[in-house]
């Protein structure tokens, strides 16, 4: 009953507070004449009320009544909005999503860009730069990257930003009719004011939100559809309050006041009040509708503006996922403190180095022709020192100008290229065929862009049920009907499937939806129609098709004689039982305020809707009471089992409850989620006794849910059980597959659900989840120490089982685990007790033994608690899937939240970071794209690391060879483009295309996906060697070329493009050698850089300004320059070729095995080990 | 894993279906290399094949490249004069003789240099010291920026002005075998391409070295500065604290045993800062100068290749794994997974 529960439960959030009466609304309307009074007269006057009771009413309601305090209130002026906006300046109803106008552009898109830190660090190091003491660079060369990623990220927003203003100006020129000097006028929405009185006709958007006055409905029910807002496709009713309801402005003025909150963004709740002839009335979420919604089947709705333009609900809800930040990102920042500590080490060796220089010659500076302390062009008079501050500053501007100079050793620059690889992989996880939705055409959509390689390090997944592993398409399945099962196996063993059509006014009407008939609960149906009276049968499906709250739409076929019936509702179970209910016969046909239409057989019958008691997770059930033809007054039930066998009469039909338990229990051990029907008939005394307490009820200002629920209880008693129904939530396809894979791949599978323990664990053997050779532990606890035992016992029990299993080594575990597997299963009550208290630690120790964890019957709070409960205790990554508003918690509080975009609302797709339309994509997103992402940018990270580190050692070598004076060889316009151009394409390309393995053999090896579970691509270890590298490859390129030239002519500008040109080129190398499939962009990238490097060096050379104008023509020119490019190429990769060979070769990881059996073709042999290695388990296993 | 292929197309227009390339699958063709034992043992083999004899040709011809290097900065101070600073600062042209032996027979071109060591003309307060467009433009002599604290004397722009140009090396020699002068050629010792482009054709030298500090060589007003090639070789400034510098070039073959008595004028002070001075007389081979440390590191990593090769090789025979081996998966080593 999960998903339903909580459908209902939202709905009845939506709308319970103004299901106000019916009949008190014609009574004020003299001259009414609609059917429904009719039949309301017929059943002697007696004026009947819709009423809710659910539980959080109350609070809301003495909230509501509450005095909205005046300085929060926000006053609107019915039909005045000259009054309303005098006092206020309410925004007007012109919406900007633009973020700039032309004059804010530069100022705002600037402050925004720098809210980043590592733009505050180039400026900071950019503004260092300007200070003449410290000008390491000249200005542009300083400025230039800073300056270019500020413009390419400005161009890009103003782009967006100007797509964005031409929408608004689209939507701010649609036209509205508004009340305006005795007429409705067509108004342009951007000049619609609060306070003004709107008029939509039906399929119109709403220009604002507004709280309804009046609708063509007599009763005054609107239905919109709210798919722009929460994407929501099915119809919500709202209301307008019975006393506006007749005051529209044309028949006569309305004047008003109506006091609500502030603007807020939560689109589920609104409160206010309306003072209207000195009345006050209070106004609910119900009686509002919001910008962005259509009015659907409703011909007209007038309304007075409350919230317009940027204060409307749609408007300040327009904004982006939440951000997460992925767990690679955070083990980075190490590395970059560390990085960082290198870069202070190395500038304080320099300021070191400076200070014990200076300090030698310090008596001799003058004197010294290549510094010159003293400057002597005024004279030899007073004479005072040139550009020298004293020893203390000059090591202080030494350490500043290393740190400028070796700014480059925190890679910012990959945070950039990190971005960009996001996006790149993000494109190809969007466009992966694989992960297309047909049904529901659907793409997979990446909501969040920074978590990306998360996905390949998730070790715990958490799982909704219902809509996530199963469709949450109901089907009718089973029915006991007054103690006799029908069930729809053996049916459709028969494949007869029945489409029941009926004739309507000469057209044929026929449900949407077809279900599997049981032929003989079929002709039993049609036989039974002659005697209603006592028939179980007739009152079972009467029952369903009444007792609900769905809506019948007609839908035109291109058949013209040919409609379809489809009922519209919040919950698929209720709309599995409508269809059922149609299929054998009972069509609901019609609803509106006040009556249904049911063809029953055939025949049209009109039933009087006289109350309606909302499903509430108290009572766990809903009733229904009907004025029958036969002028009977009936109340139809239906519930859960657990609260309708309290209140039926088992008096006399105690073999018909018998039965009817018996079927219930092996309906939910089929996992077919059940719901018992049962209906009693009411006296003339009762009904009457009813209606008054009902009456008093709804009209009760305060408590009146609870007195609602009260009436409902004292009706809900001695009640018939006519049957019980079993509705099969179908798997989704593909999902035992996806479990098994994803517990091969060596993720802990966990399922919460709301659903009842049966229906889970049955659940659970259909989805391979568990299996028969598993140790079911069971925690069904109502008290915190019996769960303390309980856990304690089980907890002792498992370490029994399995000695030094779970934290143990791997190779225990590994051994240990094929014997005995464990399923923990415990309930929604248990974890009361738990969560939140001292068994956490508990009940983690025993879950994390456990290869299966299901917990059954838990809130979305408690869904949240459990993965917070995990997520406390270990390092490992989380990722929580589910498809509903009650896993949004959940799937907030994983590392990785995964909305389904299914049947229930999109909810848990707004607040996820990736959704997708099916369970089973989870595989390749997370074997396939998240193995491949993890592994690029945690290659890409390291190397970046490298990247930039190798360089800026080579820069400091250079350093103590300058009288650590920190003059550069390699020209500033190098250093600069770097890691702009020269390095960052080829990583990028990495970054986003390499893959290490095949989509297939990824498939086909789940366990491959551990290597990403082992932080085998990033750990400190790949760290400390790149840096072991790194400080080699350096030496390599700075130490040759400097012996080969010692004692040479060899000018600066020649030597610094060697270094420059080698260092690309053995940065590239680098690179090169760790990819490991060669498309051509991969070749285009690489060769590319290395080709585009020696252009920007022999550009650079060419300008005569520049000071090193010419070195490269001159240096090329000579043979030794060739020669050291080789040896140093050479020599500093040798000794990582070698390294990586031997590693390779001799301690191969999985990936390397699997890499080498793809390309030579040994699959086979793998696969045939594998079927031994398979047999030999289940053997132990059996054993 | 079935696939979402085998339902029905659904209309091309309103499907989000993300159209299929190989691009967007990313399914490009591409080659997969791995590192085989055969290829990684030819790669370190060839290698070594290449390396081994450029190294030997590299060491024989730094072995051919006759050199003679004549340190004279303390020899070329007076040994009364206890105060080198004071000596060499004394205004006055302090000639020094000094007599070389050839050791081995010298072909033309014979390269003179200067050596300075410990002389950082790449200190940054140096090297930045200098400006090129005043170089360059005749009409830019005014543009000083950079150059303080040489860039005005007397309130009128140097030309050249900044420290480099200032601290011009002025050292002068002259050879002379048996007593008949020994033609230096100073023509051509720069780059062409800094007398073309970089120092202007109609630039003259003015208000240059009247300071009260006199750092180095002065220069004569009348010849433009893309003539005074000495300066043009003293501008590309060096990148290691150690440099030579080209002096002129000796254009006559010298005989083994031959003596040659070099006339220095010993002006120059690097005493200051314990720099030393010295005439390298050279002969230049096609990897450039007397340097064996290229050869020997290209024997070097040769040699180590050749190792790596055998040693591969030998790892290969004595344990050989198969490539693909699903033994040794980690699944598989550790039988049963959890």
């Amino acid at each position: 009953m999960e998903t339903s529960n909580h459908a209902i439960e939202r709905a009845s959030s939506v709308n319970s507070l103004s299901r106000r009466s019916v009949s008190s609304i014609q009574s004020k309307m003299s001259g009414g004449n609609s059917l429904k009074e009719v039949s309301v007269a017929e059943l002697g006057s007696k004026r009947v009320r819709h009423g809710s009771s659910r539980g959080g009413d109350s609070e809301f309601f003495s909230m509501s009544l509450k005095e909205i305090n005046d300085e929060d209130a926000r006053l609107v002026y019915i039909n005045d909005p000259e009054r309303t906006n005098e006092k206020f300046e309410f925004a007007g109803n012109e919406v900007r999503t633009g973020k700039y106008s032309l004059i804010t552009f530069l100022p705002r898109n600037l402050f925004e860009q720098f809210h980043r830190v590592a733009y505050i660090y180039f400026l900071v190091i950019a503004i260092l730069n300007q200070l003449p003491q410290l000008a390491v660079f000249g200005r542009g060369a300083s400025i230039l990257p800073l300056a270019f990623v500020l413009f390419v990220t400005a161009i890009k927003d103003a782009y967006e930003d100007y797509r964005r203003h031409r929408a608004d100006k689209i939507e701010n020129n649609r036209h509205a009719l508004v009340w305006n000097n005795g007429q409705f006028q067509s108004k342009r929405w951007k000049d619609i004011l609060v306070g003004e009185v709107i008029k939509i006709k039906v399929n119109e958007t709403l220009p604002c939100d507004m709280v309804l006055l009046s609708t063509s409905d007599p009763t005054g029910v609107a239905y919109v559809q709210t798919i722009n807002l929460d994407g929501e496709s099915n119809l919500k009713t709202r209301y307008a309050k019975q006393e506006t309801l007749s005051r529209s402005p044309e028949r006569e003025k309305i004047a008003g006041l109506i006091k609500c909150e502030k603007p807020n963004r939560n689109i589920y709740g609104f409160q206010a009040n309306m003072e209207l002839d000195g009345k006050k009335l209070s106004l609910g979420p119900s009686n509002i509708v919001l910008r962005g919604c259509e009015l659907k089947n409703t011909a007209w709705a007038v309304g007075v503006a409350v919230h317009t333009g940027r204060e409307t609900k749609a408007m300040l809800n327009s904004s982006g996922a939440p951000s997460k930040r992925s767990s690679l990102e955070t083990r980075m920042n190490l590395e970059i403190v560390i990085l960082s500590f290198f870069l202070i080490t190395l500038c304080i060796v320099v300021s070191v180095g400076a200070a014990v220089w200076l300090k030698h010659f310090e008596d001799r500076l003058d004197s010294i022709v290549f510094y010159h302390k003293k400057d002597y062009s005024k004279g030899t008079v007073d004479i005072d020192n040139y550009n020298y501050y004293g020893w203390g500053m000059e090591i202080f501007f030494t350490f500043l100008m290393a740190v400028i100079v070796f700014q480059i050793m925190i890679p910012i620059s990959l945070y950039i290229s990190m971005e960009l690889v996001r996006i790149g992989q993000a494109y190809f996880m969007v466009r992966d065929t694989n992960m297309y939705d047909e049904a529901s055409d659907s793409r997979f959509q990446c909501r969040a862009l920074n978590i990306n390689e998360d996905l390949g390090q998730i070790k715990y997944v958490f799982s909704d049920k219902t809509g996530t592993l199963t469709e949450n398409k109901m089907e009718f399945q089973s029915a006991s009907i007054g103690g006799v099962d029908f069930s729809h196996t053996k049916a459709s063993m028969q494949g007869d499937q029945v489409a029941y059509m009926v004739k309507v006014d000469g057209k044929v009407m026929k449900p949407k939806v077809t279900v599997k008939a049981n032929p003989e609960l079929l002709r039993l149906a049609r036989i039974e129609k002659d005697s209603p009276g006592e028939s179980y049968i007739h009152n079972f499906f009467l029952a369903l098709a009444s007792c609900n709250t769905l809506v019948p739409f007609v839908i035109d076929t291109s058949d013209p004689a040919v409609k379809i019936i489809d009922y519209q509702g919040e919950s698929p179970d209720e709309q599995a039982l409508a269809y059922a209910a149609a299929a054998y016969g009972y069509m609901l046909i019609e609803r509106s305020s006040g009556h249904i239409v049911i063809d029953v057989q055939g025949e049209k019958q009109r039933f009087n809707v006289l109350g309606l008691h909302e499903f509430d997770s108290d009572r766990k059930r809903m009733s229904v009471i009907l004025g029958c033809p036969d002028k009977s007054v009936k109340v139809y039930v239906k519930g859960a089992d657990t609260t309708m066998f309290s209140v039926i009469d088992r008096s006399f039909q105690e073999q018909v409850v018998h039965a009817t338990e018996n079927h219930l229990h092996s309906y939910s051990s089929l996992g077919l989620r059940t719901l018992v029907v049962g209906m009693r008939e009411l006296s003339s005394l009762e009904f009457e006794q009813w209606h008054s307490t009902f009456e008093a009820a709804s009209t009760a200002l305060l408590g009146r849910a609870a007195l609602l629920r009260k009436v409902a209880s004292n009706v809900e008693k001695k009640i018939k059980v006519l049957g019980a129904s079993g509705i099969e939530d179908k798997l989704q396809q593909g999902v035992p597959e996806a479990i098994e894979s994803l517990r091969a791949a060596g993720m802990k599978v966990w399922v919460l659900t709301g659903d009842k323990q049966e229906t889970a664990i049955s659940i659970g053997y259909s989805s391979k989840l568990l299996t028969g050779n598993m140790t079911q532990i069971i925690i069904n606890n109502n008290s915190k120490e019996s769960c303390r035992k309980n856990l304690e016992e089980n907890l002792l029990m498992s370490k029994k089982l399995m000695p030094d299993s779970a934290i143990g080594s791997d190779a225990a575990r590994s051994s240990d685990a094929g014997k005995v597997q464990l399923a923990l299963i415990i309930d929604g009550t248990s974890l009361v007790y738990v969560l939140d208290s001292d068994l956490e630690e508990q009940l983690f120790q025993l879950a994390s033994k456990c290869s299966v964890v299901l917990c059954c019957r838990v809130a979305p709070l408690q869904k949240a608690g459990i993965v917070a409960l995990v997520k406390k205790r270990t390092a490992d990554m989380t990722l929580a899937i589910g498809d509903g508003a009650n896993d949004v918690s959940m799937i907030q509080m994983a590392d990785v939240g995964v909305g389904i975009s299914g049947q229930e609302g999109r909810q848990a797709v707004m607040a996820s970071d990736f959704s997708m339309g099916q369970f089973r994509f989870l595989i390749p997103l997370l074997l396939v794209h998240g193995h491949w992402n993890y592994q690029r940018m945690a290659y890409m990270i390291i190397y970046n690391f490298y990247r930039n580190s190798v360089f800026v050692f080579l820069m400091f070598w250079f350093t103590l060879f300058t009288g650590f004076t920190l003059t550069t060889a390699i020209t500033e316009w190098s250093s600069v483009l770097y890691s702009v151009i020269y390095t960052s394409f080829p990583t990028i390309v990495v970054g986003i295309l390499d893959k290490n393995l095949s989509r297939r053999t990824l498939l086909e090896y789940p366990q491959l996906y551990g290597s990403g579970q082992r932080d085998e691509s990033y750990n400190s270890k790949l760290f400390w060697l790149a840096m072991a590298d790194t400080l080699w490859q350096s030496i390599v390129v700075y130490f040759i070329p400097l012996f080969a030239y010692w004692n040479s002519t060899v000018d600066i500008s020649s030597l610094g493009d060697l270094w420059t040109i080698a260092i690309v080129i053995v940065v590239n190398l680098h690179l090169a050698m760790d990819v490991i499939r060669w498309s051509w962009i991969t070749h285009a990238a690489i060769w590319g850089s290395i080709f585009a490097t020696c252009l920007c060096v022999i550009i650079i050379d060419a300008i005569p300004m520049l000071f090193g104008f010419g070195a490269i023509f001159e240096i090329g020119k000579t043979s030794l320059f060739w020669a050291l490019l080789l040896i140093i190429v050479v020599a500093a990769l040798a000794p990582r070729l070698a390294i990586k060979v031997l590693y390779q070769y001799y301690r191969p990881n999985d990936i390397q095995i699997a890499r080498e059996a793809e390309k030579y073709g040994n699959l086979r042999q793998v696969e045939q080990l594998e079927v031994e290695m398979n047999s030999m388990m289940t053997a132990n296993q059996r054993r | 894993m079935s696939s979402t292929n085998n339902a029905p197309p659904s209309t091309a227009a309103a499907s989000k279906r993300p159209k299929y390339s190989k691009f967007t699958q990313q399914e490009l063709p591409a080659c997969k290399p791995i590192l085989t034992p055969r290829w990684v043992i030819s790669a370190f083999m060839l290698i070594s094949i290449i390396f081994v004899p450029i190294g030997v040709a590299a060491l024989f011809a730094s072995r051919d490249v006759i050199e003679i290097v004549d340190r004279y900065d303390s020899v070329c101070v007076p040994a009364n004069e206890t105060d080198k600073v004071k000596y060499i600062q004394t205004p006055g042209f302090k000639t020094c003789n000094r007599t070389l032996t050839v050791p081995k027979h010298m072909k033309p071109p014979i390269f003179v240099y200067y050596q300075l060591d410990n002389f950082y003309q790449n200190h940054r307060r140096y090297v930045k010291s200098r400006n090129d467009q005043q170089l360059r433009d005749s009409k830019e002599a005014n543009s000083v920026s950079g150059c303080k604290p040489e860039d005005y004397n007397n309130n009128s722009a140097i030309v050249p002005c900044g420290l480099i140009a200032w601290s011009l090396f002025n050292d002068t020699y002259s050879f002379s075998r048996k007593n008949v002068p020994l033609n230096v050629s100073k023509k051509d010792i720069s780059w062409k391409s800094d007398r073309e482009h970089k120092f202007g054709k109609d630039v003259y030298p003015q208000n240059f070295q009247s300071g009260s500090l006199i750092g180095g060589a002065k220069l004569d007003s009348s010849i433009p500065l893309s003539e005074q090639e000495d300066l043009v070789v003293w501008m590309r400034t060096a990148a290691l604290p150690t440099f030579r510098k080209l002096y002129g070039r000796i254009e006559v073959e010298l005989q083994e045993n031959d003596v040659i008595d070099v006339t220095l004028g010993n002006n120059y002070n690097t005493y200051s800062f314990n720099g030393k001075k010295k005439l390298v007389i050279s002969t230049t081979s096609w990897l450039g100068g007397k340097n064996d440390f290229l050869g020997i590191a290209y024997l070097t990593v040769g040699g180590l290749c050749f190792f790596l090769a055998v040693m591969f090789t030998i790892i290969y025979l004595v344990k050989p794994r198969q490539l693909g081996d699903p033994s040794y998966l980690s699944w598989n080593r550790n039988p049963g997974w959890h």
